[in-house]
């Protein structure tokens, strides 16, 4: 019953306060709208290349890659100073035949990763047609020699056909790759989203939660620590609460705006950012349920190490930086095993990976069964760390 | 004597290797006000912490209405005033009084009428429904007592109540406390404030975490030879130095 009463006031003074409500339900969708717009415009790169003395075959391939213009320069002179000038994002120069230097100007990375690739293509399409044309004269001589051999197959006829049988397959097996290479044909089907989705779809199922991590940690620690400065709690304490009932109504009240904070962020960025959800929001919803109360478990028991709201916001780069990184964003796999052990500690890790199964692929609740474990886990505890921690405002 | 409402015994309190308090004896009996008076750092709001079972005693006793402390149903029946007003700043008066009426367990269907009776008592009445935040310091002060009312306590503990409150208001609110006492509930207050000191029944002098003297004012002026406790005061404050 108290438990309510305490929920219901918090919830109170959060409605009063404008500002704190209009920075936990405002600006996660603005910050989602701009981060669209960033990585909107990322997908199409364009980049300018120079090129000195390369072969205008190779040049017209690579000039017919999408978003690569070729710039033919007599001398490296005058190819250097457009790299210089920022004119060109790189310089392909071939020293001798068949041998290129390519010199990037890497002031972006993923304008080198074009280069790198679209030269790479441009060779290789080079290479097809060289091959094309060599397996054409090829073939002629193939020909001519299937003539022979079915002329020595007919003398040898009576000996053994083995020779015969293995030298014609051959012949044929030759022609074949180079008639399909032609008529090859890509069609793209999408499991998730379209051929427009980017970076920022990827991402968005492990912002959700971090918002709701951080809007909520941040809150909670600093209007616990207010009830502890202003001398409520240790009014609220001379009462005959219980200290789970006052953990509980915090609980409680910053649960209930977790959801209402989700419920925006996901309608925004279904209907306004064109985001698909492929599992049930209900799932999303008791997630990002469970994540809120952890992160209000976690901002409670940071606060207890605080003096005041500034220091409060010193955990900010301790605390909550550091799950972004190991949350998903930026993917794990690439990095060294033990910096990959570092994300089990950290309970945005198990609400992220969660949430992207939900909304990439659908996977229902049930089978969700080791992450929200591990959010449970790391609820009891934090939740049994500030009951007990109350210990210190109060002895019974 | 009927029972005492609060009894310290040999009450001991450390922290670390600090002693805060020692063989601390204090009794409060219904119908008394007792006055805990003594310099800053003497451990006066360590001994009221104690008293209320928040900090827990490292020797001796310390009972409240008959139940040995620390307990947390017996705060229920506690009116509890800190030294700093502890309210919700952007809740109305009426908000705040209806939470605390809650939290201190006061039943439902008496709760408006317990509300708007405190809220007489300390004269809010007309003030209830604006925000804490537009209150003056005096009003604050006022519905924090009026929070510590609430619930109709059978022992009173006021950490230094009257501490920047002027003097009209400080005279209601001591009326206000010997009408409390008339109804035989007792009341443990700490003061900066000698005169007031002169107002209670009994006074406690505690001296660096001891217990100097505990005796009527008027008593405690012949036993020094001086005309005032607050001459007491200096005297004894004199003497342990």
């Amino acid at each position: 019953m108290r438990a309510f009463a305490i929920c219901k006031r918090v919830l109170q003074e959060l409605l009063r306060d404008k500002r704190t409500l209009a920075l936990m339900f405002v600006a996660p969708v603005l910050i989602l709208f701009l981060m669209k717009l960033i990585f909107a415009a990322n997908s199409t790169t364009n980049v300018d290349i120079a090129t000195v003395g390369v072969p205008s075959s190779v040049r017209t391939e690579l000039n017919d890659i999408k978003h690569v213009a070729v710039h033919k320069k007599a001398t490296n002179r005058a190819a250097q100073k457009m790299l210089t000038d920022q004119k060109a994002d790189a310089v392909v120069r071939e020293t001798s035949t068949n041998h290129y230097t390519i010199i990037y100007a890497n002031t972006d990375a993923s304008k080198t990763a074009v280069v790198k690739q679209a030269f790479k293509a441009a060779l290789a399409a080079n290479g097809v047609k060289e091959l094309k044309q060599t397996v054409k004269t090829l073939s002629g001589t193939v020909q001519k020699q299937a003539v022979v051999i079915a002329k020595m197959q007919a003398a040898t006829a009576k000996a053994s056909g083995q020779t015969a049988t293995a030298a014609t397959p051959s012949s044929t097996s030759k022609q074949a790759p180079s008639k399909k290479a032609a008529t090859v044909k890509i069609k793209n089907h999408y499991h998730y989203g379209d051929k427009d989705t980017s970076f920022f779809d990827k991402i968005v199922p492990i912002l959700m939660g971090f918002f709701v991590f951080f809007f909520v940690f941040l809150i909670s620690g600093m209007a616990l620590l207010k009830e502890r400065t202003t001398g409520t709690l240790s009014r609220l304490l001379a009462t005959p609460v219980r200290r789970g009932e006052i953990v509980a109504g915090y609980m409680l009240s910053y649960g209930i705006l977790a959801l209402v904070q989700t419920a925006i962020i996901v309608l925004a960025t279904v209907y306004m950012m064109g985001v698909e959800i492929v599992g049930s929001l209900l799932a999303i919803m008791v997630i990002n349920f469970l994540l809120a109360l952890v992160a209000l478990a976690f901002g409670i028991l940071m606060s207890t190490f605080a003096s005041s709201e500034f220091q409060m916001m010193q955990f900010i780069p301790i605390v909550v930086i550091p799950q972004v990184f190991f949350s998903g964003i930026i993917p794990l796999d690439s990095l060294a095993s033990w910096v990959q052990n570092i994300a089990y500690i950290l309970p945005l890790k198990y609400a992220g990976d969660a949430m992207n199964q939900i909304i990439m692929y659908g996977t229902s609740l049930i089978h969700l069964g080791p992450q929200i474990g591990m959010l449970l886990v790391f609820l009891v505890a934090l939740t049994l760390l500030n009951v007990r921690g109350l210990r210190r405002y109060r002895k019974v | 004597m009927t029972e005492p409402l609060l009894e310290m015994k040999h009450v001991e309190k450390r922290f670390g290797k600090q002693t805060v308090l020692q063989d601390m004896n204090l009794t409060v009996y219904p119908g008394q006000i007792i006055g805990l008076i003594g310099p800053s750092g003497a451990g006066k709001s360590t001994a009221i912490k104690t008293a209320l079972g928040m900090e827990v005693a490292d020797g001796g006793e310390s009972k409240v209405l008959g139940i040995h402390l620390p307990n947390r149903e017996v705060l229920g029946r506690i009116g509890y005033m800190a030294q700093s007003d502890a309210l919700y700043d952007s809740l109305s008066g009426r908000e705040n009084l209806k939470f605390f009426a809650q939290m201190k367990g006061v039943a439902k269907d008496g709760m408006t009428a317990a509300i708007n009776h405190v809220a007489a008592v300390v004269d809010l009445t007309e003030d209830l429904d604006k925000r804490v935040s537009g209150y003056s310091g005096g009003m604050q002060r006022r519905l924090s007592l009026a929070i510590a009312l609430l619930g109709n306590p059978e022992i009173l503990i006021l950490d230094e109540p009257t501490v920047g409150i002027d003097p009209a208001l400080r005279r209601k609110i001591w009326a206000e406390l010997n009408n409390i006492k008339a109804s035989g509930c007792g009341v443990l207050i700490t003061t900066h404030v000698m005169d007031e000191a002169e107002l209670t029944d009994r006074v406690a002098l505690l001296l660096a975490g001891k217990i100097m003297a505990f005796d009527a004012p008027k008593a405690l002026e012949e036993q020094y030879g001086v005309p005032t406790v607050e001459d007491v005061f200096l005297k004894a404050e004199g003497a342990e130095e």
